[in-house]
Parts: structure tokens; sequence; C-alpha cells
């Protein structure tokens, strides 16, 4: 029956005209899991701002720094928001590298993504994959598969590595962040990462711009703005930076003379 | 694939091993790799490294940084490449001499996810400028170094076939996981859809309330089985139909514009109350609930409409409705339904709309009750309310039956007062017929109050009371008959009605007073009594002369004591005079209302006031009209010669204006008649005199003689008719001539011996 409503439940519709931001990532990256509308929109990007796929490492480096902070610290749960498509230097292929039988749970909202995530994870009884919003934390904290393999009376370690810049203001990111904090356990991490206009202002509204005409428009946010998202987290050292800048494993790693050309910011906090 | 160059051909079988690692599980081979280059190891790996790949592993490093996304740090690249390196290394010195090696490098890198293609152009770069140098080959002996340059664009060749072919391979393997996860995705997305249509279809299809979805230009698409039976109609023939092929006419309008609002995406869902006609013709009553379906856009696509049949509940109200509205006898509209109809009309129509009542209430049906019983009133009723229907159908008006046996047909609109007295023409017609009910005939006749005026000028409720009044004219008019408002009627009739609200209290506030006027014998001018007359100073409307008051004292009964009051007054009077002028023969003549002569008292009330006032019977004169006199039953008539022989003077007033037997008079205890003024109006003038007037009074004075009895003329206004009356032989007179009514005081000075009248002009 052609006319129907989709109810609520079933997954969303897979629009392959339209680029997915998961994929376009995994393109930044050198992937090959994406379709010719991704790439077009990556090109596009690159060329407005040819240091992305330099970005994207850098983001996904700080992903591996970040877990592996994590891990040194006790952490022995992981909860990764806007998981996406998962590529080389996984979340659960970091983890499992130190403790295989730690819980991981990848959640993201593309379809596609967490089909794709299923595909790759079949098998392995220490990854979970959630398909949810995260603008939703009521239905995320609710889902059952993530509440069997989390165990939420103990530290977690959450990761929103860029995407709370897909959540507009108007979808209230810090209050999902608050529903988040309430959720987690103290001695729980958020590490998170943030596309920001503040290091290469002209570039990143470019990129900001053309964004805004695809289905997920990215949201530039300051610093400020930034760190108003930890809110009720206590800063890990070295609080809020440039994507390389923090923690690096060497000097060369840092790119210290030129960290704010990464437009991204990333960070660690403690629920206390 | 591609085949491996000439010069590897031996090492074929190498190749596809390394091939075959690099097919397998990308991921999970980039994962080997990587847990690989994390492990302890490493270190003493690099610690037994010469330095010469050490020194190359780090330019190999900073060549290709950035060129591709790898899960390592710069130290942890460096390690891998000088892995790499040293395996290179041993390639180009080995004997005999295989390409495989560069292959395999080649697909380890891609393996560690060194998937840019500048990492392939940089590494056979770096390659072909540093290696040999870095590793201290350029400098071994002639021909050597020739040997191992074209080894290593050997190695060079095959490193780049094996990147090649594994980026290949990861290529494709990749996009054949991302089409395979979309394909699961959209699998799974139908599933849910399916699953979603189903679980729809059960409802849709099982649903007890009627479902039915519509494209915008409201062409039927799909209804349910409840709707169908609802309607009566298949389902095919419904979906034939439109979604405005079922206005009913009784539709409220915003039905329709929320249907527009709605097809227009103005708004989402609309529920109302909503008929239909099935197709037997049969009203449906339902509670109509419409959504707006959208696509993903949000642009609006399809209308599901949900009804639930509420005909019962309708049928329900309705028949209460009904119920309360109807009157259960007749089946017409009852009071509540006619005044709702009235004040609709005074609320809503534009103000100089006219209507017209027309007040029914049938003559005597009480005796038809009391006389045939209930039943047979009751179907006479019903007769009579058919009748009435059919006649105020005609004319389209409503017919309500307000209780009783009265009736009324509210004319709309109307045209004119000619318009409603011809509705009330044909309402009386139509019961000219008598009506057979229970082997009676009988005969109904109808009286109708007709109002009919502008709204504006008027209110439901003064309507109503005019139409009431109304009809009761018609009734005391006569019945059988309409009546037409009249407001000038209804005027007087209101003024009478408050005077004779006011009269009882007037008369213990003494607000009436006695006045007398003078009766003079026409042969000397002479005094020879008075009439009492009865005045009212009512506050308000100042003196009343008895023609205002005394009709309606009679009507309420307060005649009997106003005029027991009235005689006191007189004979109190009169016994002054009595003792004033013992001798002469003066009497005061008080008048008897129809209803006095008729107390049982009368007797004893006149008794008791002579008694009273010590007047001497001689000196009281009671004037009865002609026709209390003349339709005395016995007893009246036995009363009146108790009085007569207690010496008490009896006169008939106002004479000959009744149909007096003549013959009758001299059977009556009468001593005087009273030629009522308007036969003596006849004589006024000497040139314009009425004859017969003149002959008139002449006759009855001849009769009077006859009959012994005195004659007194009433209304005396000129001497020409003092004149002709005294040639006539009419024994007094009263009237403006001689004098006004005057309180008593004023008699007085008329009873002064030698007083007389003038009877002529006195000429000076
Ligand atoms: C740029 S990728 C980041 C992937 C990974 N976290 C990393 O940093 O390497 C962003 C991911 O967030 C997901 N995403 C965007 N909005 C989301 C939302 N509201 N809820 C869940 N996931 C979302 C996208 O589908 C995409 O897979």
């Amino acid at each position: 029956m052609h006319w129907l409503e989709r109810p609520d439940w079933a997954p969303g519709e897979i629009d392959l005209e339209r680029p997915s931001v998961a994929r376009v990532y995994d393109y930044y990256l050198g992937g090959s899991h994406n379709f010719a509308v991704d790439r077009q929109l990556a090109q596009r990007a690159i060329r407005l701002m040819p240091d992305l796929p330099l970005i994207m490492q850098a983001n996904r480096a700080f992903l591996r720094r970040a877990v592996r902070f994590l891990l040194a610290a006790g952490v022995r749960q992981f909860l990764d928001i806007g998981s996406g498509i998962p590529t080389v230097g996984n979340v659960h292929e970091i983890v499992h590298a130190s403790d295989p039988d730690a819980p991981v749970v990848y959640v993201d909202s593309d379809p596609v993504a967490v089909a794709h995530s299923r595909a790759i994870l079949e098998g392995n009884r220490s990854a979970t994959v959630v398909q949810c919003d995260l603008r939703d934390p009521r239905a995320l904290f609710g889902d059952p598969a993530l509440r069997a393999a989390l165990d939420l009376s103990q530290p977690v370690g959450v990761l929103m590595i860029a995407v709370l810049h897909f959540v507009p203001d108007s979808d209230d990111p810090a209050g999902v962040v608050g529903r988040l904090y309430d959720e987690i356990a103290p001695g729980s991490y958020l590490a998170l990462t943030h596309a920001t206009a503040d290091g290469d202002q002209a570039n990143a509204r470019a990129v900001g711009e053309l964004y805004a005409q695809s289905p997920s428009p990215l949201v530039l946010r300051s610093r400020a703005e930034v760190s108003a998202l930890f809110k009720g987290f206590s800063p890990i050292d070295p609080g809020i930076v440039f994507l390389p800048v923090w923690r690096p494993e060497s000097e060369r790693d840092s790119h210290a003379h030129e960290a704010e050309r990464f437009s991204g910011y990333a960070g660690v906090g403690l629920r206390t | 694939m591609t085949s491996p160059p000439d010069r590897a051909v031996s090492t074929g079988n190498a190749v596809s091993t390394g091939n075959a690692v690099a097919t397998g599980n990308a991921v999970a081979t980039g994962n080997a790799v990587s847990t690989r280059t994390a492990g302890p190891a490493r270190n003493t790996a690099l610690a037994q490294a010469g330095p010469g790949s050490l020194r190359f592993a780090g330019s190999w490093a900073r060549a290709v940084a950035g060129t591709s996304y790898v899960p390592m740090e710069i130290a942890e690249v460096e390690q891998f490449l000088l892995t790499l390196t040293e395996k290179l290394a041993a390639a180009l010195l080995a004997e005999p001499f295989r390409s495989c090696p560069g292959y395999e490098v080649g697909t380890a890198l891609v393996d560690a996810h060194f998937t840019g293609v500048e990492t392939l152009g940089r590494t056979v770069s770096v390659l072909g400028e540093r290696l040999l140098a870095e590793l201290g080959l350029e400098t071994r002996g002639d021909g050597e170094p020739d040997e191992l340059r074209s080894r290593l664009a050997v190695l060079q060749g095959s490193f780049a076939e094996g990147f090649a072919d594994a980026l290949r391979s990861r290529t494709l393997d990749e996009q054949e996981a991302i089409r395979h996860a979309v394909l699961v995705t959209r699998e799974e997305a139908e599933r849910a859809l399916r699953a979603s249509e189903a679980r729809f279809r059960a409802v849709f299809a099982d649903a007890a309330i009627g479902i039915g979805i519509g494209d915008l230009a409201g062409n039927i698409l799909d209804v349910n089985q409840s709707l169908s039976d609802m309607l009566g109609y298949p389902v095919e023939e419904l979906c034939r139909h439109s979604a405005t092929d079922f206005v009913h006419p009784d539709d409220a309008p915003e039905v329709w514009q929320l249907y527009a609002q709605l097809v227009a995406g103005e708004r989402d869902h609309f529920r109302s109350e909503k008929r239909y006609f099935r197709k037997d013709g049969a009203v449906l009553w339902t509670d109509l609930t419409v959504s707006l379906i959208r696509d993903d856009s949000g642009e609006p696509r399809y209308m599901v409409a949900m009804f639930e049949d509420i005909s019962e509940r309708h049928s329900l109200q309705n028949r209460l409705h009904h119920q309360a509205m109807h009157d259960p006898l007749t089946h017409l509209p009852n009071r509540s339904l006619f005044f709702e109809r009235l004040s609709r009309i005074f609320a809503e129509a534009p103000e100089h709309t006219r209507l017209g009542l027309c007040y029914l209430d049938l003559d005597g049906f009480k005796v038809v009750n009391d006389a045939l019983g209930h039943d047979i009133g009751d179907q006479l009723l019903v007769t009579v309310a058919d009748r009435l229907k059919a006649c105020a159908a005609d004319g389209g008006h409503l017919l309500a039956r307000m209780g009783g046996d009265e009736f009324v047909v509210l004319v709309e609109d109307s045209q004119g007062t000619g318009q409603v007295v011809a509705v009330a023409d044909r309402l009386l017609r139509c019961l000219d017929q008598p009506i057979r009910i229970g082997g009676h005939d009988l005969a109904v006749s109808a009286s109708i109050g007709v109002v009919e005026r502008e709204i504006r000028t008027s209110s439901s409720a003064d309507v109503m009371q005019a139409a009431d009044i109304t009809l009761y004219w018609a009734k005391s008019d006569g019945k059988s008959r309409w009546a037409l408002f009249d407001s000038e009627r209804n005027d007087r009739e209101v003024a009478r009605y408050t005077l004779s609200a006011a009269l009882p209290s007037a008369l213990d506030r003494g607000e009436f007073e006695v006045e007398y006027q003078p009766l003079v014998r026409f042969s000397d001018g002479s005094l020879v009594g008075v009439e009492a007359l009865v005045r009212w100073r009512h506050p308000t409307y100042g003196r009343l002369s008895p023609d205002r008051f005394i009709s309606l004292a009679e009507e309420t009964g307060l005649i009997v004591p106003l005029g027991r009051w009235v005689l006191r007054e007189a004979c109190r009077e009169a016994r002054r005079w009595q003792d004033m002028s013992p001798d002469r023969r003066f009497f005061v003549s008080v008048n008897l209302a129809v209803r006095q002569s008729r107390d049982p008292a009368l007797v004893s009330d006149v008794t008791a006031i002579l008694e009273e006032t010590g007047l001497e019977p001689g000196r009281l004169q009671l004037e009865l009209t002609e026709s209390a006199i003349m339709g005395t039953a016995d007893e009246a008539l036995a009363v009146l010669h108790t009085l007569s022989d207690k010496g008490i003077r009896i006169a008939i007033d106002d004479f000959g204006t009744g149909y007096s037997n003549l013959a009758y008079l001299r059977h009556l205890p009468v001593h005087s008649l009273k030629i009522a003024g308007s036969f003596i109006e006849g004589l006024r003038s000497s040139e314009d005199g009425d004859p017969v007037d003149r002959q008139i009074v002449g006759a009855l004075v001849s009769l009077a003689h006859a009959l012994d009895l005195d004659v007194t003329a009433e209304g005396v206004e000129t001497f020409v008719q003092a004149e002709r009356l005294k040639v006539i032989g009419c024994d007094a007179g009263q009237g403006w001539l001689f004098a006004r009514p005057a309180p008593a005081s004023a008699i007085d000075a008329l009873l002064a011996p030698g007083f007389t009248f003038p009877i002529r002009p006195e000429y000076p």
C-alpha cells in the first residue's frame, strides 16, 4: 500500500541520491565505502579546504589516542556515538587489542553505516551496534541491546567524535549531553571532537556552507560553545584544544606550530 | 588480476599467497597489520635493523606522511616501513633474485590502509631515489650497481603491481561491502514496511471503524469493509467515487472548509460530525476524522478518513429532541419548538421582517370533553390538528399545539395583515365540516387572535401577549371568528384593567365621592329630588365619571360594596335634607347596578341603612336599568316588591333603550320612568328637532301616565327641550339646563323655601 506513512520504528529510507556524512567521511580517510554522490561532496569540500583529509586523519588519530587514554585510565566499556562506517583503527580494535572482553557499543543513525558495522562485527561478542538518533537519548539509553552490553552503574568511555557538529542548536546538543551525563556513572569519560571555524575561518565557513545544502548541515562551534557541551564534566588535561595537540604521542605528531589549521577541537571530560 | 612481470614468473606462488592475504577481510587484515605493529616485539626488530634501513624507513615515512589514513603514530609508521625496507633490501641482494617481495610490500602498504594514490607515487619515487644510496649499495663494483638498479626497477614495478592489485581488491571489497550494507538496509526497511503494512492491513481490514483513503483530488483509492458496510456500497463501487460526491445538504459549511485546508496542506487533520447518504438513501451520522499524509519531503499526498458510525447516538438524540419538541398526541410541534422558532426570528431575522400569528382556540371544547369523555376529546383534537396542519402546510407555515385546545400558526416573512387574516379565514373554514368521531357528528368552531407586525417594533413576548389578548377579544366578540389585534382597543383595555385593579383599594382609601343632580318639575320649576352620582377622584386620572368605572366594578363584583357605600352616603345626606325641610316631598335617587339588584342582601342592606340614617323610605328612590328589571327572575321581583312595599320609590333608568315588554310593566312595582337622554336630544332645537323622537317621547309619557307612573327626562340641556317636554306632559327633567351634579352642600341652597328653577329663558 503505497500511500502509507512509514511507521516510526521502520528503518529510514536509504536514499543513494543524497550524500551521507558517514560515507563522505570514509572517503576523506581513503576508504571506498562510498558512492558517487558522497565523493562529489567530498571532492568539492576538499577543493574548498585542501587540508580536509589531513584534518580527518587527525580526528581519527585523536580517537585512537583518546581510547588508549581511557583504557589506561581503567575504563573497560565503551559507547561510540556517531560511530560511522568502520574503516581501520576502529574503537573495538583498539580496545580489544588490550582487553578482548571489554564491551564496545557502536551507535549511529545512518542505517547503511549500521548495516555495514553489523556485517563487520558479525560474530564479535564484545561489540554491539545500535541504530539510534543521539538526539533521542531516552530511546538510546532505553535500547535493550545497549543495556545488555553495558553496565551503566560502572564507568563508561563515551565517544562523540565528529558528530555533535551535526546537531543544530535547535536540537539542543547541550541538553543531549546533559541527559547522557545523567545516565552514566561517576568515573565515566566523555571524549568528543567538534568542527570549528576558530582556526581556518574562511575555509571552514566555506565548507560549512557547502554542507548546509547537504542532508547533514554542519554547525561550526567556537571553543566556548564546545566547552559548554562539557557542562558538568571535569576537563582532562590539556582541556579543549585543536585536534593534534591533545596528548600527541610525539612532538612530530602534534603539528604544534600549525595546530589551528585542523579546524577541529578535541577534549575529554571526566564525569565526577 | 594482471599477471606478474616476466622476471617474476618463478615467484608466481608467492604472489598468489600475498594476494590471498590481501583479499581476506580488509579490516581484519588491517587489524592484523596494526596489531603486529603495536606489539612490544617491534622495538627488538628496530634494534636489529641496520642503520641504512633505518634511515631509508625515515625518508619513506616522511614521503608518505599524510597521504593516507593509517591507524599509527609516526613512530609506528617508521617501524612498519622499516620491516618493509628490510624485506626489500633482502630481495635486492637475494640469489636467485625474485621480484615477489616487491609485490608483497605493495600489498602490505594497502593492507595497512596506505590507500592513497600519492602513497604509491611517493613510494616509487623514494625507492628509486634513495633506497640504494641509503643502503650503501651504490658504491659496489662496476656493473654491480647496474644489476642492482635493474633489480630495483623490477622490485618497484612489482611493488606498484602489488599495491595496485591490493588497492583494487580493497576498493572492490569495500564497494561490495557498502553495497551489501545498502542492500541489507533496504531489505530491512522493506521488511519493516511490509510488517507495518501487514499490521496496517490487519487494522484496516478488521477495524470496526470505517477507513477510506483518498488522493488530494478527492478520488477514493481504497476503503475497508466497515466503511463499505456503513455506506452500503460495495468496496469497488466506493472506489469509483470521489469524496465530494458525499456532500450532504445539511453539512456544516466548516466541514468543507476544513477539507479544503487539509487538501491545501494548511492543516494535518480535522474532526467533525458529518452525515452521509447511504446507498439506500438512509442517513448515516459519522464522527469523521480526516488526516493528511505527506511524503518524505513534506508534500501532501493522501488523505486517510476514519468514520465512526454515530447514527445510533444521533437517532436517539434526534428522538429525544423530537420528543422534547413535539406533542405526543397530535405529533405537532409543541410550544417549546414554537417559542424556539419565534425567538430565533426575533434574534436573527433582518429587522424589517414582518411576522404574523394566528392564535387559535376551539370554542366550547371543554363541553365536548366533559360530555363525551377525554377519549373523544383527544380524537377530536387529533382530527382538528390534522385539518389545521393541512391548511397551514399549504402556506408553508408552522403549526404548533400550545397545549389543551390551543394551536398557533406562525406566518414567517408575512407580507402584511391581509395575508395573515387570509390564513385565519382558511383555518376557520377548514373546521366548517363537522367532525365524525365515535358515531358523533361534532360541530367545531374556533376563535382566532390575529397579530401581524414588523419584528423590530416588538418582541416575542409582546407578540404572544397580543395574540392572547386578541384571542380573548375574538371569544368575547362572540366566538367562531378571528379578531385582529388593535392597539387602541388594547390601550383602552389596559387602562380599564389598570382601573379595575385599583378599584378595591380606592374604596378603602376614600377616593369616591357622591354628587347630586337636581330633578326639576316642569310645571313650576320646583325641585323634586336629586340623583346621587358617584365620582372617583383617581390619584392619577383625576375625576372619573361612573361610565368609566361602574362596569368595571360590576365585573369585579366591587359594585356591591361600592353601591352600598353610595347608598349610605346618599341616605345620610337625604336625612340631613329631611331635617332641613321636613315637610317638603323630596327624594334622593340612587342607582342600583344589575348585580346589586340581585344581591340577596339588598333588602336587609337598604333597611339597615334607612334605619341607621333615619331616612323616611319615601325619600329614597332606587333606579334600575330596564334590563335589570325586565330580566328579573321571580325572587328578584319579590325583592322589588318588598322594597316598594316599604314605601321606597322604584324608577326605571334609561327607559326606551332596552326592549321592554311594555305590557309587563304594569305588573312591576315601579313608580317612575326616566327617559334616556338620547331621545331627549331629538328635542333640542326648535328648527331641526326629530319628529320621531318627539312622538316616541310623547308615546312613552302617555304610556307611563296610563300606568300611573311619573316620567323624568334625562339630559335636558335647552329651554326648547324643557318647553317641549312640558308640552308633552313630562313630569320632571334633569340636566345641565338646571344644574350639573354638585356636592351635597350645594343642594342645601336649592331647598330654600320658594326657590325655583327657570323653565323658560328669563329675558331681562
Ligand atoms: C563524521 S562521522 C564520524 C565517525 C566517527 N565517530 C569518527 O569520528 O571517526 C559522523 C557520524 O555521525 C553520524 N551521525 C550524524 N548525526 C547523528 C545523529 N543525530 N545520531 C547518531 N549518529 C549521527 C553519521 O551518520 C556519521 O556516521
